[in-house]
């Protein structure tokens, strides 16, 4: 697990995980190791982006100046339908358990994942 | 066996120009007297952290500074769960026979030793560095995750966590430590500034100076005891994003344990006190520990059960929400208090019986916990 991870978390827009080659446990945390059974036989997998809203919190009161320059912001956790949670960004007006897509965007001098409704999911609303 | 012997504890909110040394002194000082010891008779110490001042040896630090040479000392590191960690390990290290007596130390200048920014900066640090913190959570943001989540399954409302502002603020009113007593109503909770929604200002507990302190010793000193009944530990993750399920949290998980090494029912106890970081965070643990069922811990507020008349008093200091909370010190007032009811030395607050508590601590982003039962015995 030497090579660079080439995620968000380094400035690529991707959303990675790891996925137990022998329990099938899918982990978002990168390790060298699958963390339910301790085996070596992982397979890195690219995210589809898609997901569901498990928690929100929008941050009104932030701590550094980089991140003051962006309030208010929303931060997620939501549950990929690859089986994994992640926190992320979203809209704002985001409710628990809507179906939401994720881009990229700048935040604090980085790159973020950021969640947005689902298209497909707004037009079966509407339907 | 082992017995809770001395306790001190220092107002909290500003201490101008004291050092986290000064505030760990002073509160050990008191606590060592209140024992009726003296400095050499501490054969152990455990210590917590200093955000302001860290150091990799803060146990010896201390015990140079103090003036004390134990046999036993090192530092403890588990956040807010600190304080009962400490307590745990004091138990079982006198139970041992390891020590006779142990001075459990917490204390920071945590507000005026560094900025209101630097503080919260530092704390969201708790979070993961490459999958969380480039997000920019805060603190108040881990929890409010977590209270969003809890509101949605559970339907409670944010009026419903103010009321534990509100029932923390009354309490502390009555107690000339505390860093915030002017009452409050659900109104004024409702309408403080938004800090990371469902959190508002007045749901998270403020930034303070102070210091506290413990003797964990093996035998009684003093006429009333308070011993350790029994007491449990449970560590399910360390950022929010690893998170168990609600129903899967470390507070059930070391309430059942505690429950189970001390032979204490819920139904048997006469004092309660829970960390309170948060308005949410306290209604959670009180549902986790079967002090109320699950979306009614308000509805108990409401009602007065955990009032200072109630079946089930609770902080009757204020707690972290209004007594204030200076990092490890801060959940250890809440023992400091337990104490001194338990004794009957609370003053105007004494409450009518509090001849069995139930405590509990909770570390990072409800990841470690710490559940214990304290018996008064005559």
């Amino acid at each position: 697990m030497s090579n660079a991870r080439a995620d968000w978390t380094t400035g690529h827009e991707a959303i990675l995980y790891q996925s137990c080659g022998t329990c099938a446990n899918v982990q978002y945390f990168r390790r060298g190791f699958c963390a339910a059974c301790g085996g070596s036989d992982l397979v890195e997998k690219r995210a589809s982006g898609e997901g569901r809203v498990y928690a929100t919190s929008l941050v009104c009161r932030a701590a550094t100046p980089e991140t003051r320059a962006h309030v208010p912001y929303n931060i997620l956790l939501v549950d990929t339908s690859e089986g994994f949670r992640m926190m992320a960004h979203g809209d704002n007006n985001l409710a628990i358990g809507e179906k939401v897509t994720a881009r990229f965007t700048q935040f604090a001098g980085g790159l973020v994942p950021y969640f947005e409704r689902a298209k497909n999911f707004e037009r079966a609303k509407r339907d | 066996m082992s017995y809770i012997t001395g306790v001190g504890l220092t107002s909290y909110g500003k201490h101008e120009g004291l050092t986290s040394l000064d505030l760990m002194s002073m509160a050990a000082e008191l606590a060592i007297a209140d024992a009726g010891l003296a400095r050499a008779d501490i054969d152990g110490i455990l210590c917590g952290y200093s955000t302001v001042s860290p150091h990799i040896m803060l146990a010896t630090v201390f015990a140079e500074h103090f003036g004390i040479r134990p046999a036993y000392a090192h530092a403890v590191q588990v956040g807010g769960a600190t304080g009962l960690a400490m307590t745990m390990l004091a138990h079982h290290l006198a139970e041992a026979g390891v020590v006779k007596h142990v001075l459990v130390v917490g204390g920071e200048n945590r507000l005026t030793g560094q900025s209101r920014d630097a503080s919260i900066q530092a704390l969201a640090q708790v979070g993961h560095p490459d999958y969380e913190v480039p997000l920019g959570p805060t603190i108040p943001a881990y929890y409010g995750l977590v209270a969003s989540r809890y509101m949605h399954e559970y339907g409670v409302t944010q009026e419903d966590l103010a009321e534990f502002a509100v029932l923390m603020r009354a309490h502390a009113a009555t107690h000339p430590g505390a860093q915030f007593r002017e009452p409050i109503t659900v109104t004024d909770v409702m309408a403080s500034k938004p800090v990371a929604l469902p959190l508002k200002l007045l749901d998270c507990c403020p930034v303070s100076d102070g210091g506290a302190a413990f003797v964990v010793s093996r035998d009684r000193t003093g006429g009333t005891g308070v011993r350790v009944r029994g007491c449990a530990q449970a560590h399910t993750h360390q950022h929010v994003t690893a998170a168990p399920r609600l129903s899967e949290l470390g507070a059930e998980i070391a309430i059942s344990k505690a429950k189970a090494a001390s032979g204490v029912a819920i139904s048997d106890v006469r004092y309660a006190a829970v960390y309170d970081s948060f308005t949410i965070t306290l209604v959670m643990l009180l549902e986790d520990l079967g002090l109320a069922s699950r979306g009614e811990a308000a509805a108990r507020v409401r009602c007065g059960y955990f009032g200072r008349d109630g079946e089930v008093p609770l902080n009757t200091h204020g707690g972290l929400l209004s007594y204030g909370h200076c990092g490890v010190g801060g959940a250890m007032a809440h023992l400091v208090e337990t104490h001194l009811q338990m004794t009957e030395r609370a003053g105007k607050r004494q409450v009518r019986d509090a001849s069995i508590a139930l405590l509990h601590g909770d570390g990072g982003v409800l990841s470690s916990h710490v559940s214990m039962f304290l018996e008064r015995v005559r």
